[in-house]
């Protein structure tokens, strides 16, 4: 029987997992990826609150969630391009522009 | 039977997760995200909620995974651009990780969540539920998030534009 802890462990591996993607890794896309998968952690750990609660508050919240992560998305990477575009790097080492 | 369940799926997750931190090809890292993120679907038809678990499917695994290897084979990365500087800060980085990760572990075990299974209704987590959810007690929300998703697909405009 799979209880509300089995989730919430779950739910903060994949979150820490994210946040070690994050600050270890250089490519900007992955940490674009790693930051989705900070945001699917959190909503494994809504969706199981929901139904250990008995509320479904908790899914809509994870409906919002995804409809702003979607804009995330759509926007980040086509930031993404425009920088590859005037840089033509997508490392995060190589943006010191506002530290030169 | 449920428990093996979890198992499998958490641990495609995780391996999934992991596998894309740790490929240093985006392109790898993306395609094992789909399949992590295809598990938690599994694991939210579990937790019965039906509507988050079409939502992630289609929304997650489908449209925003699609424009992340869109954008992948857009940018046309040479071998030179995907070598990554070796990180000195590694073991600094697991380190943290795992300290975080073993306070949540002593944490969790002092909470007094409900531990015993509740029982839920068998239409618990339906669309037509969670829609009129959606549409009553949260309409506001539902409406600033239309006018934020406008604002992000003339935003997107823009930027794609070559000339402004």
């Amino acid at each position: 029987m799979a209880t509300i802890h089995h989730y919430l462990f779950l739910s903060a591996i994949l979150f820490f997992i994210g946040v070690f993607g994050v600050l270890f890794r250089r490519n900007l896309i992955v940490i674009f990826m790693s930051i989705e998968l900070m945001l699917n952690a959190v909503n494994l750990s809504f969706v199981a609150f929901a139904r250990f609660t008995g509320s479904m508050d908790g899914h809509v919240f994870v409906f919002f969630i995804m409809a702003i992560a979607a804009a995330e998305a759509a926007l980040g990477l086509a930031i993404l391009v425009m920088l590859f575009r005037n840089r033509a790097t997508v490392q995060a080492d190589d943006f010191t522009l506002m530290r030169d | 039977m449920e428990l093996a369940l979890f198992y499998i799926f958490g641990g495609l997750a995780v391996l999934g997760a992991l596998f894309m931190v740790a490929r240093r090809n985006p392109l790898d890292g993306a395609f094992s995200l789909i399949v992590g993120l295809c598990a938690l679907a599994g694991l939210y038809a579990m937790l019965h909620a039906e509507f988050v678990f079409i939502l992630q499917v289609l929304l997650y695994a489908g449209a925003i995974m699609v424009i992340i290897i869109f954008t992948i084979m857009l940018l046309n990365l040479n071998s030179k651009e995907l070598k990554e500087p070796p990180a000195g800060r590694v073991k600094f980085c697991i380190v943290l990780a795992a300290v975080l990760l073993g306070l949540y572990a002593f944490l969790s075990t002092l909470s007094r969540l409900p531990v015993k299974d509740s029982f839920v209704a068998p239409t618990f987590g339906d669309l037509d539920k969670v829609g009129q959810l959606m549409l009553s007690a949260y309409m506001y929300p539902f409406e600033v998030i239309s006018a934020v998703l406008l604002v992000a697909i003339v935003g997107v405009v823009l930027l794609a534009k070559k000339v402004i």
